[in-house]
Formats: C-alpha cells, structure tokens, sequence
C-alpha cells in the first residue's frame, strides 16, 4: 500500500495492553518506512478518527473522511490481507476471530476459514451452552446480537462474545438525567450528548442535527458512564433514523413538486396553443363571413335595388349557375363547342379568382395580427401569403386568357354561323 | 436456546445516582461529627429529623405524581437533601422550623418543578431560604454556643426537648452569636483585637467553626478524590471569594478578616456540597469555574451584612 500512495509517514498503532504484539512489532518495524507508536489503553483510541487524532494530531472535518486530510488508515488484517493478496497471490480466505466472554473456557484469537459456523469456533473455544445468555458479534459497546450461532465467519466477523447474564445484565431502567455532563467528558467527537439527549427526546431534530448529531460514531462512552443509566446511543440511533426518513420525504416531496409543476405548465402551454388555433379558425371564418355578407350585399346592389329578395334570387341564380356549369364541366368536352366550354370556365375561373382574393386578404389580415404579436409564425404566414397571392396571380391570368380566348371565339364562332 | 437481543452498548459501568449520593452522604460524616462534638447533639438530631421528613414528604409526592415510589427513593437524593438542611440549620431551631424548610426543600422546589433533575436551584437552599425568611427569630437566635459535647453543652435529652417543644427561642445560657455575625456588628466600634476576645472565637481563629469547616473541607476533598465531584466548583467558589476578600477587605479593623470567610460559617459546606448540586449548578468545566467564582464572588458582597448558611443558600 506504500508502494502504490507513496505516503510522508507510515504509523502503526498499538495499544498498551498488548506488550507481546509490541515487541514482535518492534522488531519486524525496525529499519523500515513504517513507525510503530505505542498508545494508552483507552476505548475508543481504535476508531479511524480517534486513532488519526491520537496518532497524527490531524482531526479529520466534521461530516468528512480521512482522504480530505490526506490520511489513509487501514486496519492490520486488511494490510496482511493485500500483502498475501500481492506477494502471495492468494485472496482473503481466513481471518483471525476472537472468541471471547465467561462462558466460554478457553478465550483465544483463532484463525479461521471465511464461512466456518460460529458454532464450530465457540465449541473450540469450549463454551458453556447453558451458560451463554447474550451472543455478540463485535466488541461489547459496538456489536451487534446474534439471534443463532448458526452463523458463518464472513469478512467482517472480528470478535465472539458469549456472555453470560452477569457478564453482560440487562440495562438497569432508565432514570432522570442530573446534569452531570460526564457524557460530555466522555465524548471521543467532542460533542454535547446531554444536549443531543434533551433535543432527541423532545424530538427537535432539526437542534439535534445543527448539534452534529451525525459526527455521532455511536462508541457507547457517553452511555457506559452516564449515572442515571440512560440509553444515549439508542436516542441517537432514533433520532438519526428519524432525520434521514425525513430527508427522505423531503426528496420525495421535491421531486413530486417537480413533476407537477412540469406538468401544469405542459397543460398550460398546450392550452395556450389551442387558444390560439381556435382564434385562427374563429377570425378565418369570421373574415370569410364578412367577405360573404360583403359579396351578398355586393350582388344586392348589383341587382336591380336593394332589395333582398333580388339580391337572393341573384344569389341563387348565381348558385344554380355554378351548378350547372359544374354539370356541363363534368361533361366530356366535345371539341365543337369551345364556347360553351369556355363560358363556364370564365365562371369557374372566376369563382376561383374570387377565392383565391379572398384567401389571400385572410392570410393577409392574419399576417399583420401575427406582425404586430411578433408571433412566432410570422414566417410561415409571410409564405401562406406569398403563396395565395401567387394563386390570386394564376387565377387573374387563366381569368384573362379565358376572356380573351371567349372573346376570340366569339369572333371566330361569328363568321362559321 | 433464545438469546437477549438488544442493540449496542452492551457494556455499562457507571455509578449510578444512588451510589453518588451515598457517597455525598458519607463524605458529610466528618462534619457532622465535628459539628456534634463542638456544638452538642442538636445537628445530628436535626439531620435524622430532617432526613426522615424529606423521604416522608417525597414519597408522599411522588404518590400523588403517580410515578414509582420506591424507584426514585432509591436513588437517595431526599436524603441528601434533609442532610443538608439538618447541617445548616441552627441547633436549636424549633422541629416546626425544620419540618418547614425540609417539605418546601421537597415538595416546593424540586417535586413541584419535575422531580429529579429538573429543579433550577438547590431545593435545600430554597428550604433553608424560605424559613430564614420566614422565621427569623427561630433562625437568628437559635445558634448553639461552641460547647464540647461532652463538656458544657446541653444533653441529649434536653437537646431534643428543646427541639421538640417548638418554642422560638431557646435557653440563653446555651445560645451566642455566630463568629461572623459577631465580627460584622463588633467591628463598627471595636478593633479587631477587642472583638476577637469574645469567647466566641476561642484561642484559634473561631472556636468549634474552624474544625467544623476543616471537615466539610476533609470531605470535599475525598468527594474529589473519588471523582464524584470535579474542582472546578469549589475552587471557582474559594478563588471568588479569596480574591474579593483580599481586594477588597484586607483591613482587618475594618472588615471580616478572610480566614473568618473561610473557616467560621458554612463556607466549606457551601463550597463542597451545596453548590456542587449537579442539577442545578453548570455543566461544562469552564462554566462550573465561572459558576463558582460567581457564587463566591456574590457571597463577599452582603458578607458583611449576611451570615454564611445563608448567604451560601441565597447565593447558590
């Protein structure tokens, strides 16, 4: 691991109570990059951010790791484990399990096989089944309980404890808190646990959290010296669990505010655009309308006076009149009467001139609403325009070469009567 | 085979609250014992009493709480209580007197408030307090004069009559002004070499009060030892009231010399088990100094004005 980080100093540390594990220490450290420094026996010196503490006098930032203060600290079975990884090829197959407590006869480290049964290495350690009332997995502040002993050996599995009742009693109630602040005293993070305590209980998570609740490693000191036997680490677990399912809805919540606001502003958008469809088609027909009534009143007047029953009966004859050249255009053309041909195309093309106009003045009109919106279709309407007025152009010239062609024919028509 | 499930810690290993208060108990003896020997049976006859009533009254509160009865006896904090009281008290105040500080120490100031733990200030000192108030010729003319136990002061059994006839004041032959009462209303026209020659202060500094103070000191001191208490306390409360004391009163023509702040009145008592009250005192070690020197400090001011049981009660 040197090797690869390349670091300024490389520190083992060890406790006091272990003067065996010091001097073979001593001897396989000397010569070497590695430092080995001896430390007081103090629960808990072994946690990552106590030990850097102890061992460097860098502290490691609230809420962050040891990387950000350019520390690595790894524990002695993880470096034996890559150095046989390394040297030997070998993986992390075994580990060295401490099986430990009164009931059992001969406490000892044991090496075993990732996967052995805790069964197996209790009995090698010769426990007393009967006796056993609490089985630990870890340390006594830290561990976890097992409800079997059917359990394997995996990774992770550093100590045994079978505890028999005395050993290990049921937790006396809890009494009030006397304000000692020997929790305080006790704290390896340097926290506040009697304020921690008071905000976790009256479940003020939000003092609870600004308090660094979550520098909190859960040791156990605070409890194993509180007088009134109050459980701490349990109110904290409690008030951690709490704060992160809140976070949790919060996350949630947002999220969902998202989605709605998204989606009320896609309904509103689409609303919008129908709007303004509707608004088209509305003024279309509300031009094409006017441009009836106005061709309506047009023929009115035309007609003999303003009379509107002739400005009807004109409307009508004009209808059956396009009618009937519908009817003799639906005809096969016979090639001797281009007269006839030609005098209901006059009409149709007419009819065509007149539709066309008028499409052109809607496009027109609807151009210069969209000019003045400074709506986005500007240019598409600027086309529609350009378009119908192209029309209107065709229209006007097939209108005119119709005439002239009647016109002609009627002088042609003339001279073969 | 069903084993205890239970999430970590599984280790604990304090003193519990009840082992604590013995502790404040036994550290107490001392006093109490110098306080029999140099001023005859009426502290310790006070001391039962009022500890009977303390636990008397606290179960009988409890019981209208509704909460455990036998539970938070245990943890023995009624008794120091009543002890506390029955230390500070006068020798011959009347039983009503006691019996009044004692279930006001109780009931009013520490029950009432949320029981253990949530009282703002020391429920002996607001006993103590209210009857001094409330009562004080019982409590002004009661004081025992300094007479070996077993040389000069009254028997056991007149001790006890007194008490318990209730009267208001007692006997003169056997009452005196304490020390610095004396020293406060004699130094205005006398020098300190013609008031120090009241037999109330005897050859050393006041007679009976020195050895009395010298064991409260003994057992603060072994409360301190066994960590049951931290320095801080005390020392603030001693620092404060040196240095007000030598800044300013050095004069001893004028003022109450320190030694008497010291060693005449219930300066140790105060120092070492009142003000140390966990619930009502500061927590964290800078704040228990400035707590200290605080209440020394404020003990100096009116220490000229007022006598020390109660200047300790007033002013933790």
């Amino acid at each position: 691991m040197a090797w690869i980080l390349r670091p300024e100093r490389c520190v083992i540390g060890i406790e006091d109570n272990k003067p065996e594990a010091i001097a073979a220490l001593k001897k396989a450290t000397e010569g070497t990059q590695t430092e080995m420094a001896v430390i007081p026996t103090k629960y808990p010196s072994g946690g990552e951010k106590q030990l850097i503490q102890i061992l460097t006098g860098m502290e490691v930032p609230s809420g962050g790791i040891p990387a950000d203060i350019g520390v690595m600290c790894q524990n002695i079975g993880t470096a034996v484990a890559v150095a046989k990884a390394v040297f030997e090829g070998t993986p992390l197959i075994s580990r060295v399990v401490t099986i430990t407590g009164e009931a059992v006869r001969e406490p000892g480290n044991f090496e075993a096989l990732i996967g052995t049964p805790i069964e197996h290495l209790l009995e090698q350690a010769g426990v007393n089944q009967n006796a056993v009332s609490r089985l630990v997995l870890g340390g006594p502040m830290m561990g976890y309980t097992l409800t079997t002993e059917a359990v394997p050996v995996i990774k992770t599995t550093n100590c045994v404890i079978a505890a028999t009742a005395a050993e290990l009693p049921a937790p006396p109630p809890e009494q009030p808190c006397i304000r000692c602040g020997q929790c305080a005293e006790a704290c390896p993070m340097e926290l506040l646990p009697q304020q921690l305590f008071w905000h976790a209980k009256a479940t003020e998570f939000e003092k609870a959290e600004h308090l660094n609740l979550f520098d909190c490693i859960e040791c156990g000191a605070c409890s194993y010296v509180c007088p009134s036997s109050i459980p701490l680490v349990q109110y904290y677990r409690f008030a951690k669990g709490e704060i992160r399912a809140q976070q949790a809805e919060q996350l949630k919540a947002d999220r969902a505010r998202e989605r709605f606001e998204a989606r009320q502003a896609r309904l509103e958008r689409e609303q919008q655009e129908k709007e303004l469809r509707r608004k088209e088609r509305a003024k279309a027909a509300a031009d094409a309308a006017a441009k009836k009534q106005a061709e309506a009143e047009k023929a009115a007047a035309e007609g003999d006076a303003g009379d509107e029953r002739a400005a009807k009966a004109a409307l009508v004859e004009q209808a059956l009149a396009r009618k009937k050249a519908k009817a003799e255009a639906s005809r096969p053309p016979a090639p001797n009467e281009p007269p006839a041909e030609e005098k209901p195309d006059i009409e149709a093309l007419e009819k065509q001139l007149s539709q066309a106009q008028s499409k052109l003045e809607t496009m027109q009109g609807m151009l210069d609403d969209a000019k003045a919106q400074q709506a986005d279709n500007v240019e598409k309407l600027e086309r529609a325009v350009a378009k119908n007025h192209d029309r209107v152009k065709r229209a006007e010239e097939a209108l005119a070469e119709a005439r002239q062609q009647l016109a002609a024919g009627a002088t042609e028509s003339q001279p073969t009567h | 085979m069903a084993f205890v499930q239970q999430s970590s810690p599984h280790a604990h290993s304090a003193r519990p609250t009840s082992r604590v208060m013995l502790w404040v108990l036994i550290a107490a003896l001392p006093g109490l014992l110098a306080q029999t020997l140099f001023f005859g049976w009426g502290n310790l006859i006070n001391v039962v009493f009022c500890i009977a009533v303390a636990i008397a009254s606290e179960a009988a509160l409890l019981k209208l709480r509704k909460k455990p009865v036998a539970f938070f006896i245990k943890d023995n904090t009624a008794a120091v209580t009543g002890l506390l009281l029955g230390l500070s008290l006068p020798q011959f105040a009347p039983w009503w007197v006691s019996a009044v500080a004692v279930i006001s120490a109780i009931v009013v100031a520490k029950q009432l408030y949320g029981g253990l733990g949530s009282n703002p200030f020391n429920p002996a000192m607001v006993g103590y307090a209210l009857v001094l108030v409330s009562f004080p010729v019982a409590m002004t003319t009661n004081w025992a004069e300094p007479a070996m136990l077993w040389d000069g002061a009254p028997g056991f059994g007149e001790t006890l009559a007194t008490i318990a006839s209730g009267q208001q004041t007692a006997v003169d032959g056997w009452t005196m002004a304490t020390p610095l009462d004396e020293y406060k209303h004699k130094i205005t026209t006398h020098t300190a070499v013609e008031v120090l020659n009241h037999p109330t202060f005897g050859e050393g500094i006041a007679k009976g009060w020195e050895w009395v103070n010298g064991a409260f000191l003994a057992g603060g001191l072994l409360l301190i030892g066994l960590r049951i208490i931290s320095w801080h306390i005390p020392a603030g409360f001693l620092g404060g009231l040196i240095v007000m004391s030598l800044a300013f009163g050095n004069n001893a023509d004028l003022y109450t010399p320190l030694s008497l702040h010291l060693l005449a009145g219930g300066t140790m008592l105060g120092a070492f088990f009142i003000a140390t009250d966990p619930v009502s005192a500061a927590t964290s070690h800078q704040g228990k100094l400035i707590y200290g020197a605080g209440i020394g400090i404020l003990i100096y001011v009116p220490g000229a004005i007022i006598r020390t049981p109660w200047r300790s009660a007033f002013c933790s």
